[in-house]
């Protein structure tokens, strides 16, 4: 897995190479609070020192922001900047001001997250959520065993608005765990008994917290929770810990960040899906500078729609048919 | 005036058999509705009492599981924290002023309490007492730009709001500090987390802390000259000036308070979480929640009218429809939705019970 990425990182960094005295570039992120976009902008800010690109960086105020993405889009076509490294808070609706970036011959590559359509943005740089999700649905079927069957699962998910990274993670958990999905793109329409429910958490602790409670009063004999990433975890665990429940249940969730990957090391979680934010903003940045030199654009991993950046596994406790990295080579390679 | 002089004067013989009553209502001829009125109006708490009940009653028949002491403790956990905040929020619009920047001094003062521990390697019990004295200190800052600077509150606190979170960010590099670790190195943290049993199920002191607070500073407010004070600054402050209270002192005291209340809520956000988050929600919506919880509670947004115990039965109101309509499996919007619902219903009541006086 690693080599792979670091092929395919060293494949770019041939592409581009030399010096870009007039070349900027735009990041914009849903926030920058959430410590992964700011690991984004560490990665992104680092690449283009090293290729002395200037880089600019923009955020919304909240996740769901808008408007102010519309802004920083304005900005930066103002401004002749030679591309945008972008993560939208709302895939579709920044779609049109997107568009006019791309008329105005700027390369837009989306982050982390698909525009709504996919092919709104030059290209996708990405973790793939639905394999993420899968690989720990997976995880958590293997480890019950034959009592999968019998599994009483609380899906605690990001927001009523369902976003699509938080979509394909909850409906590639529920495929990875071996339960029939409604329509993948939205969750909550699946008729499996396992199911206790789905709530929503807005990505952290409070929000983790609070579902769990809810879900916990719903059915006290939850053992299977899925989360969509750590903080939403922790937030989760303490109200299991609350009901004394920390220790018979399945906690699994996404991201990888260094205290997620601290908290399987101590029991919290069971099985982490590690994604790569610096490895997505340094090879934004690589294929502006490309666009830049020469007008080349960036090929998506053959067989999907976007360039995969890479997901592992991260647990203490492998099993059988599943790959999986351990704790340490996690801590190794997390972030935030 | 002496009494020799009184009497030569005898401007006041008339008065002999004139009625000694100052001024009074009519209370002749009064229909239910008025009476109902009127005991709403002596009684601010009365009204979110009654719709808690109701409440509690319908989601009690629609859903059988919702009676179980088990659902009505975690409710309480479930708003430690907006009451707290709520309490806060309270003894501003007492005072015919409203706090935008309780939710966004909650998260600094428990980063504060965070970082000073992990960070400096200050004892965790000093690192509560700086983080109460930091929440106490922008409160007085508040006060400070609301009394003698002479700007608007809403002005005031929707700046620090904004101060106060981006310097929050800035000063934790967004770093969350573990539920684990500080359980091994500074478990007085998450003090209030604490959980013991009350028969079958378990509370966290965090309620007990909240209850405690909201009927000392009931007293205080109804009791004391200081509470008195407060009221009669937000219903009139020149008339207060004029029967001698030191309204700026009175409003840089009330902020400080409430600045207070918000590290408090803070220290409480470490035991309900487990861990230190920044990046906490009530960084941004707890000020909305908290006014919610005061409006719905029947405090009046003019000030100077509605008590904390009503502010307590809003948060609860509140609480109980969150719950209540997650355990019916009812779309999330709805609560939102029913909780607008409430606030205008509640701010139209709080109208109607005012016309009393009119």
């Amino acid at each position: 897995m690693h080599k792979l990425l670091l092929t395919s990182a060293i494949a770019f960094a041939a592409t581009a190479t030399g010096a870009f005295a007039d070349t900027s570039a735009c990041l914009i992120t849903k926030t920058d609070t959430n410590p992964f976009f700011v690991k984004m902008r560490e990665g992104a800010a680092a690449k283009a020192e090293e290729l002395g690109i200037e880089l600019k960086a923009y955020a919304g105020k909240i996740d769901g922001d808008n408007e102010a993405q519309v802004a920083a889009i304005e900005t930066c076509i103002a401004d002749g900047a030679s591309g945008i490294l972008i993560t939208a808070s709302d895939t579709a609706g920044i779609v049109p001001s997107i568009q006019k970036a791309r008329d105005a011959g700027l390369l837009v590559i989306a982050l982390d997250t698909p525009l709504d359509p996919i092919d709104a943005a030059d290209m996708t740089f990405a973790t793939d959520n639905f394999l993420a999700g899968e690989l720990i649905g997976q995880w958590a079927a293997a480890k019950l065993g034959d009592a999968a069957a019998d599994a009483r699962i609380a899906m605690l998910d990001l927001g009523v608005s369902q976003p699509t990274v938080g979509v394909l993670r909850d409906q590639g958990f529920l495929q990875g765990f071996g339960i029939e999905l409604g329509d993948p793109k939205k969750w909550g329409d699946e008729d499996d008994p396992r199911i206790v429910g789905h709530d929503v958490t807005a990505g952290n602790e409070e929000g983790g917290r609070k579902a769990m409670e809810n879900l916990l009063i719903t059915d006290p004999e939850i053992n299977v929770v899925y989360t969509i990433n750590e903080p939403a975890a922790a937030g989760a665990y303490e109200a299991l810990k609350a009901m004394g429940r920390q220790d018979d249940v399945i906690v699994v969730s996404v991201d990888g960040g260094c205290p997620g990957v601290q908290n399987i090391a101590d029991g919290v979680i069971g099985a982490t899906s590690q994604q790569y934010p610096l490895l997505m903003a340094s090879l934004g940045i690589e294929a502006i500078a490309a666009f830049a030199a020469d007008g080349s654009k960036p090929e998506p991993t053959p067989g999907k729609d976007f360039y995969d950046t890479g997901v592992a596994l991260v647990t203490g406790e492998p099993v059988d048919g599943v790959e999986s990295i351990s704790i340490e080579e996690g801590l190794a390679l997390c972030w935030g | 005036m002496t009494e020799t002089e009184f009497k030569g004067q005898d401007f006041e013989k008339s008065l002999t058999d004139a009625t000694a009553n100052v001024a009074e209502f009519d209370d002749s001829e009064r229909s239910a509705l008025r009476r109902f009125q009127q005991i709403l109006h002596s009684t601010p708490s009365l009204v979110p009492l009654i719709v808690l009940a109701a409440s509690l009653i319908v989601f009690g028949l629609l859903e059988e599981r919702f009676f179980r002491a088990a659902t009505l403790t975690l409710i309480m956990q479930q708003i430690a924290v907006v009451g707290i905040l709520g309490v806060a929020q309270s003894l501003v619009i007492l005072t015919a002023g409203i706090d935008l920047s309780v939710g966004a001094f909650a998260v600094f003062t428990s980063v504060v309490m965070g970082q000073f521990t992990f960070r400096y390697g200050i004892p965790p019990a000093i690192s509560i007492v700086i983080g109460l004295a930091v929440g106490t200190a922008l409160g007085a800052i508040n006060g400070w730009l609301v009394a003698k600077v002479k700007l608007p509150p809403f002005i005031v606190t929707l700046g620090t709001w904004q101060i106060v979170l981006a310097a929050n960010f800035m000063y934790s590099a967004n770093e969350t500090i573990r539920s684990q670790d500080i359980e091994a190195e500074a478990p007085i943290l998450q003090f209030w987390g604490t959980s013991f049993k009350i028969g079958a199920t378990t509370a966290t002191l965090a309620v007990l802390l909240l209850i405690a607070i909201v009927i000392i500073m009931a007293y205080v407010l109804r009791q004391t000259a200081w509470g008195r004070h407060t009221y009669a600054v937000g219903d009139d402050p020149e008339a207060a000036e004029l029967a001698g209270v030191q309204v700026k002192r009175q409003l840089i005291q009330v902020y400080a308070l409430a600045g207070f209340f918000t590290a408090v809520a803070g220290w409480v956000m470490i035991g309900r979480y487990g861990s230190v988050s920044p990046a906490a929600s009530t960084g941004q919506i707890g000020n909305i929640q908290a006014i919610t919880a005061v409006v719905i509670g029947g405090i009046s947004l003019f000030g100077g009218r509605g008590s904390i115990l009503g502010m307590f039965f809003g948060a609860l109101i509140v609480g109980v429809f969150e719950l209540g309509l997650r355990m019916l499996g009812t779309n999330p919007q709805l609560t939102y939705l029913l909780i607008g619902v409430l606030i205008i219903s509640a701010v139209a009541t709080d109208q109607w019970i005012r016309k009393i006086s009119g």
